[in-house]
């Protein structure tokens, strides 16, 4: 069958084909009154109702006024844009919340800027006053904007597709074809069983249909891709969810810190944490009391000679489990795969060296003996640590200690760390003695020593030599204080230093009650946003109106929102209405005119 | 630089990587050629068409001023060129020199790919793990979307833009960026380094394509904003001389209107918001696994974040009344370079935890 061709002929002559439909084209069908006013496909409101000269407005009609401003589309893009160059400051300058030592180094680096910046809350800016205003009023915005939205799409949902335009030949896409019937047939009937079958095509496609028929003519009014609009409404509505979740949910959330050394036990009671930030809401008594042991911490390196050499990896904090009244079980704690419990979960944050060592006084009374966590320095694992002995010697004494677990001496005569894996450990003291400080009730942090009350003893520039200790070592202490040991913690008769010094690992414990809801909305925002951004919607019309003996056949459509697929779907519409009118009636009604027909109206 | 003594699969990778350096500026020479052409080819069927135009004229007896007859010759070379742009692979125009860019590109690409995959075996992972890996397959996938796109778009007239881009992104990975394999860090064993990164990558494929065309779009705004000025000028002199106003480079005359190259770029700009979209909420699960925390504006978090507003910010302007058209452009055009600069800046100069350039 040759099938007749007929241009596209296009509505206005401002959108060439595209996808933009010109809100005017089909007077009321295409103005949505409750998309935001200065919406693109809106009616312009210098033409339209809202004129612009401005009423006298008393304090109603200015916050009428506002509110219309504040939830309109210019506004929500001032407010984003605005949102986004807000969020650039907090990547400059380092943040209390991510990073603390870097905000406290650059006070310390600028001390004339840091206070200036801070009065700015540059340093917190996600919390700051300017930040907040400015994601507030745009989320005041968008529930001000999605809240008629939603109601005038759920009315449109229940509504019937609109009466079909009298001037089809201005929308975005029109065809036009000519039918001619059969000598016996009657042009209405054809008219009739045409827009019939378009009907039922339409509705096949997916589309929502209602039926015109008025004076000479019938038609039928099509719309889809509601779901365009569900989803945008779906994709705001969830941002407006994320935030909730964030905020809400954030109260029940608390973070805590701990260090647990090989061997030792730690309980989920706030004394044991080192640090514990609580939301607001979270009862720091009704924490579940379980407990995890560290049984072992094992990691792997990568060999000499290899690319990546004495790179470490592969952690993994071997645990115990245990809660009250309840069999032991064990745990893993690895990088990525926290371990979940009782609600928690536990991260491993990082790990090093914890010496154990044993200090006794001159009558050979043991005064102090444990595994001191070391802080890595470098990424073979020198580490630092302070050992203070406030009690048991002649004077309190304290020791900065640096451990090398596979030491190695410079040309300079100070010794480096070549290796993170326990080759060839060292461990080195410098010795104070005086007074630690510690009695005034003043915490003072178990990693630092103020050695300001007190005389250097041994190492720096005290000019003894600091002391040398490998594992199993035991060397005295100067003035004849007593003596320091560096236990061996390898089993008996172990070759080589493996073992020979425990490791500790500091873990984070977090209880995030917002982050499932948080991804819940995420998704639901993703999903919509797919539908609001692929799914075309829009509307099509077939009318035919008899004309003596021949039917004139309309094919219009018209795109709300982006729809660049608008003119094929029309076009292949037509063509499968037309190849069905032929197959149906094979002498019937059939297309008169291959060639092009004038628009008519 | 690797140890090039024993062949090595790594080397063997820089040496693919470099060929196809060589090749991608080969291919954009010859697009550059390309477009100096259509520039003279859009001058002599210019005249063709003032010619018929003429006839036309003299036919619609007295008809039409000299404004609409500008405006007109320009709006049917618009969507004849939209036509072109529309047009299946085997009805395109032969262009030659185009056609030549796009071979070059081809064979570029398998050897970029070569290189990719190569460097991907070598490490044992997928080769997308520090810094200059991610440049690796980044501007291998930009080239891969591009050519995929031109199946279905004839986007030659982009050809300059994403080979230059890509020889500059790429050249100055091997020379600046080159890091030895290394095992990976334990935090970058894990599924989403997988996904999260490639995803990302994809999407600043997509944003690079909508980029390109919504530069043209401006500068083709401008061009026909030109010839409006200039035919209201004909009309008031009332000569019908031809138009001498500057409009910009002549390949304009063979795009798309500034509308349709919008509509285009949108199209890419939504694709690629998508991935980006997926690409924030895959990084979020994956800092809450590594670092406890699904959020914490990290600085890397901050500039997804940033670039995720600035694109939906482009996708509001796109719906706004007053902000169609150039401003939106605009936009799009700010978006990508904070993605470049994502990449490239924040990457190299902000700290943060993200420290898995690899570089040092
Ligand atoms: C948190 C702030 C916001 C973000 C991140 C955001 C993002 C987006 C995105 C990505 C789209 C495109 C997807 C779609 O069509 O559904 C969109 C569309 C839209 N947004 Fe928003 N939006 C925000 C706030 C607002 C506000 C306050 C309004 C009301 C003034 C609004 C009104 C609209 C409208 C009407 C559309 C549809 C545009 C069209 O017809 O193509 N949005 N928004």
């Amino acid at each position: 069958m040759s099938r007749p061709r007929s241009d596209a002929s296009t509505g206005s002559d401002a959108s060439t084909g595209s996808a933009a439909s010109t809100g005017s084209a089909a007077g009321s069908a295409a103005a949505d009154p409750l998309r935001p006013a200065d919406h693109a496909d809106a009616v312009d409101p210098v033409s339209g109702s809202d004129g612009i000269t401005q009423p006298a407005l008393g304090v109603v009609g200015w916050l009428r006024w506002g509110w219309r401003q504040l939830t309109s589309m210019r506004t929500a893009l001032v407010l984003l844009l605005l949102l986004a160059i807000a969020a650039v400051p907090g990547s400059l300058v380092p943040q209390r919340s991510a990073d603390p030592n870097g905000v406290r180094q650059y006070f310390v680096d600028n001390p004339d800027l840091a206070p200036v910046l801070d009065n700015l809350s540059l340093f917190d800016v996600y919390t700051s006053p300017w930040f907040s205003a400015i994601y507030i009023l745009l989320f005041v915005s968008l529930v001000g904007c999605v809240i008629p939205r939603t109601k005038h799409h759920y009315k449109a949902m229940r509504a019937q597709p609109p009466r079909t335009p009298a001037r089809l030949s201005r929308l975005d896409v029109h065809h036009s074809e000519i039918l001619e019937c059969q000598d016996d047939q009657d042009a209405a009937a054809a008219a009739a069983a045409a827009v019939d079958a378009a009907q039922q095509q339409l509705r096949k496609a997916g589309y929502r249909v209602a039926r015109y028929d008025g004076g000479r003519a019938f038609s039928v009014s099509a719309e889809r891709g509601y779901l365009r609009e569900t989803g945008n409404l779906v994709f705001h509505a969830s941002l407006v969810g994320v935030l909730l979740a964030v905020g809400i949910g954030g109260g029940f959330t608390y973070t805590g810190q701990t260090v647990i050394i090989e061997g030792r036990t730690w309980v989920n009671t706030m004394l044991d944490y080192t640090s514990f930030n609580p939301g607001r809401f979270v009862d720091e008594d009704a924490l579940t009391p379980y407990a995890l042991t560290l049984d072992d911490f094992s990691l792997s390196y990568v060999a000499p000679g290899q690319q990546g050499a004495g790179q470490a990896g592969d952690f993994v904090a071997h645990l115990s489990t245990q809660f009250p009244d309840a069999d032991a079980g064990t745990g893993e704690v690895r990088v990525n795969h926290p371990l979940q419990i009782a609600g928690d979960k536990v991260y491993l944050m990082g790990n090093g060296y914890a010496p154990t060592i044993t200090v006794r006084n001159g009558d050979g009374d043991v005064v102090f003996s444990e595994p001191v966590p070391f802080l890595p320095q470098d990424n073979n694992m020198t580490s630092q640590g302070v050992v203070k002995v406030p009690d048991g010697l002649r004077e309190q004494v304290g020791m900065v200690g640096f451990f090398y677990p596979t030491a190695q001496e410079l040309t300079n005569g100070a010794l480096t760390s070549v290796y993170g894996d326990l080759e060839y450990p060292m461990l080195t003291f410098w010795v104070y003695a005086g007074d630690l400080g510690i009695d005034g009730g003043v915490p003072k942090s178990v990693y630092t020593l103020d050695p300001a009350e007190m005389t250097q003893l041994a190492g720096g520039d005290s000019g003894a030599e600091s002391l040398e200790l490998k594992p199993g070592e035991t060397v005295d202490l100067p003035d004849g204080l007593g003596t320091v040991t560096f236990d061996n913690e390898a089993p008996e008769g172990a070759a080589g230093f493996q073992d020979s010094v425990k490791r500790y690992v500091s873990l984070s414990i977090h209880r995030d009650a917002a982050a499932t809801w948080v991804l819940v909305f995420a998704v639901l925002a993703t999903a919509g946003l797919l539908a609001a951004l692929f799914i075309p919607r829009r509307r099509m019309w077939v009318r035919a109106t008899p004309q003596g003996h021949t039917v004139q056949l309309e094919y219009a459509g018209l795109a709300r929102g982006e729809d660049p697929a608008l003119d094929g779907a029309v076009d292949q519409f037509a063509q499968r209405h037309l190849a069905s009118l032929a197959d149906r009636e094979p002498a019937g009604a059939r297309p008169a005119r291959p060639e092009t027909t004038p628009d008519v109206d | 630089m690797p140890d090039a003594s024993p062949l090595t699969l790594d080397s063997v990778s820089v040496l693919l990587v470099w060929t196809a350096i060589a090749i991608y500026a080969l291919a954009f020479i010859a697009y550059a050629v390309d477009l100096a052409r259509r520039g003279a080819v859009a001058v002599e069927a210019k005249d063709a068409a003032a010619r018929t135009a003429r006839d036309r004229e003299l036919v619609a007896a007295g008809g039409g001023s000299a404004r609409t007859g500008i405006i007109e010759q320009m709006r049917a070379q618009e969507a004849a060129s939209e036509d072109a742009l529309n047009a299946p692979v085997g009805r395109r125009s032969r262009l030659v020199w185009a056609r030549i860019g796009t071979s070059l590109t081809v064979l570029g690409f398998l050897f970029h790919l070569g290189g990719d995959v190569t460097r991907g075996i070598a490490a044992g992972r997928v080769p997308w793990s520090n810094m200059y890996e991610f440049a690796l397959t980044g501007t291998l996938l930009i080239v891969a979307v591009y050519l995929g796109v031109l199946f279905r778009y004839d986007l030659r007239f982009l050809g300059t833009f994403i080979t230059g881009l890509v020889v500059v992104l790429l050249g100055g990975t091997a020379i600046w960026f080159y890091t030895d394999i290394v095992p990976l860090m334990d935090p970058l064993k894990s599924v989403w380094l997988v996904i999260h990164v490639f995803v990302a990558s994809l999407a600043t494929a997509l944003f690079a394509l909508a980029f390109g065309l919504s530069v043209l779009q401006l500068m083709q705004a401008r061009r026909e904003a030109r010839i409006a000025v200039a035919a209201r000028a004909q009309d008031a002199a009332d000569t019908s001389a031809g138009s001498t106003a500057k409009t910009g480079p002549r390949f304009l005359q063979t795009l798309p209107s500034a509308e349709a190259l919008e509509s285009l770029a949108y199209r890419f700009a939504i694709l690629g918001f998508i991935f980006w979209t997926f690409t924030l909420i895959a990084g979020s699960i994956w800092a809450n696994d590594a670092w406890g925390r699904y959020w914490g504006f990290d600085t890397k978090e901050v500039w997804t974040f940033v670039i995720w507003v600035l694109y939906a910010g482009y996708i509001h302007a796109r719906a706004t009344r007053g902000w169609r058209g150039s401003r939106s452009a605009w936009l799009s055009i700010i978006g990508f370079t904070a993605v470049i600069f994502n990449f490239t800046i924040v990457n190299m100069f902000f700290k943060g935890l993200h420290a898995y350039s690899g570089l040092s």
